[in-house]
């Protein structure tokens, strides 16, 4: 039986470390990897043919290769060819690649839902295409696709445990590394599932206080 | 190189607008000429090429032949700087009046005000809240265009059109998408603008808009020019012209006749 001592002097100050470089993970991957996703998805709609297509092709390679091979490659492959990572920067890499091609699909949907006659009315008034895209489609894109976005960035709070696989100790190394030698998995594995709880609830609701103070009285309303 | 000029003070002209979309020829030849302060109505059956024209005029279409004057000289909208500049100066009312659904009222006035010609926020909003009034809307510049009536959303985008300052107002069948309460409101801006000396050239079914304001009606079928005239000319009772039939048709099906 795991005694309130332990529970509370070693495991959770163990547990709260990895948390913290769980987060160091998982903030910099969804900010770069929601603006990549922007970037990304607005190429895909409105760029030159060769720039979408090789878009598109990027989407569809870190879209369909399994997000642990891709960090792998990163991790222990590119090192043959000279190119080294520690295991953070491979981890960040690999989460940015991953959201950002995930992130463009939501953005590329709510680009494509922006009413033409919006677009001609800017291009009437002297908008040149850059500026329309920045000033007239992007924010109201960026308001359609939060949903799916945000939805993105629970993924990624939970897909950040894959990082324990490159030799990081995040909250599920730290976890793991616990049980090896405490043998307490139940309390030990039930409370870092805690954690990851409270992190993908509390991302829900600020997701969701963003979404409303985004929202545009009768916008997004099916007309 | 040989130089175009118009002859007389015509702010534009189209010549020779040819357009086909699918294989189809949409416009076949089609020439405007607008001086200031006139306004020429499009009238013709839905299909007959009015939007299409007037879309190709600030080439949100571009036609296939034709060249565009303005106050005498050629466009070459190929230069995107030129486009840009003839937009600028060439106003657009659609007829699903396409406000920018993420802006307040005040702001879809402003905003190319501030992005295209430069004006720093405060005189673009001063100036937007000088338009707004002018079509009455000036109490309602802080709402979203969701929380507008149909008549409301053409007021602004009409404001939106005039805070520009355009030499010429494209206006696409502006009334054709309000419930028929509404027309007034729009149609009354319009008049306004009419007395005011605004070179507009509009497309309508409205028959009072032709009669009233029209310095020339055009009517058009499969993307030609018919009849031309002036309003007394084309409506004179008894005549037999395609556009008094057309109107006549319109007044039958709508129960008037």
């Amino acid at each position: 039986m795991l005694d309130a001592d332990m529970f509370w002097n070693r495991i959770i100050p163990a547990l709260n470390e990895g948390l913290l470089l769980s987060l160091s993970l998982i903030a910099p991957s969804s900010v770069i990897g929601f603006v990549g996703g922007v970037l990304v998805g607005t190429l895909r709609v409105y760029a030159c043919s060769p720039l979408r297509r090789l878009a598109d092709a990027y989407v569809a390679v870190f879209r369909g290769i399994p997000l642990l091979l891709q960090l792998y490659f990163l991790y222990y492959a590119l090192p043959k060819w000279g190119i080294r990572f520690s295991a953070y920067q491979a981890a960040v890499l690999g989460f940015i690649l991953c959201s950002t091609a995930y992130q463009s699909e939501h953005v590329r949907g709510a680009l494509l839902s922006i009413r033409q006659g919006q677009i001609k009315a800017a291009c009437a008034l002297g908008f040149s295409a850059v500026d329309m895209i920045l000033y007239i489609v992007i924010p109201q894109a960026v308001r359609r696709a939060l949903p799916g976005c945000g939805n993105e960035v629970i993924y990624l709070i939970k897909y950040s445990s894959l990082a324990y696989v490159l030799t990081f100790i995040e909250l599920t190394g730290q976890a793991k590394e616990l049980t090896a030698r405490t043998f307490h998995y139940i309390e030990i594995y039930f409370t870092a599932g805690m954690y990851y709880l409270a992190m993908t609830t509390l991302a829900s609701w600020a997701l969701d206080r963003l979404e409303k103070k985004c929202r545009i009285p009768g916008f997004g309303v099916q007309r | 190189m040989t130089t175009h000029i118009t002859s007389g003070s015509a702010v534009l002209e189209a010549r020779g607008f040819c357009k086909s979309l699918g294989g189809k020829r949409i416009l076949n030849d089609v020439s405007l000429r607008v001086n200031k302060g006139e306004m020429k109505v499009l009238i013709g059956p839905s299909g007959a090429g009015k939007s299409t024209f007037l879309q190709c005029i600030n080439y949100l279409i571009p036609p296939d032949e034709g060249v565009l004057f303005l106050n005498g000289t050629p466009v070459a909208p190929s230069v995107k700087r030129e486009l840009y500049a003839l937009r600028e100066r060439v106003g657009m009312i659609f007829q699903d009046f396409n406000l920018f659904d993420h802006l307040t009222v005040q702001e879809n006035v402003s905003i190319a005000l501030v992005k295209v010609k430069g004006m720093n926020r405060g005189a673009a909003a001063l100036r937007a809240m000088e338009e707004l009034e002018r079509v009455g809307l000036s109490r309602r510049a802080s709402v979203y265009p969701a929380q507008l009536s149909g008549g409301q959303k053409q007021r602004v985008a009409i404001a939106r059109a005039l805070a520009m300052d355009p030499e010429v107002i494209l206006l696409d069948e502006p009334t054709s998408a309000l419930d028929p309460e509404l027309v007034g409101e729009v149609s009354a801006v319009i008049r306004e603008l009419a007395r005011g000396g605004m070179t507009m050239i509009l497309a309508t079914h409205q028959m009072e808009f032709a009669r009233a304001l029209a310095t020339e009606i055009l009517f058009m079928d499969r993307g030609e020019i018919i009849e031309r005239g002036a309003p007394a000319e084309l409506l004179a009772s008894g005549g037999n012209t395609r556009t008094r039939a057309f109107f006549c048709k319109l007044a039958a099906e709508e129960g008037a006749c």
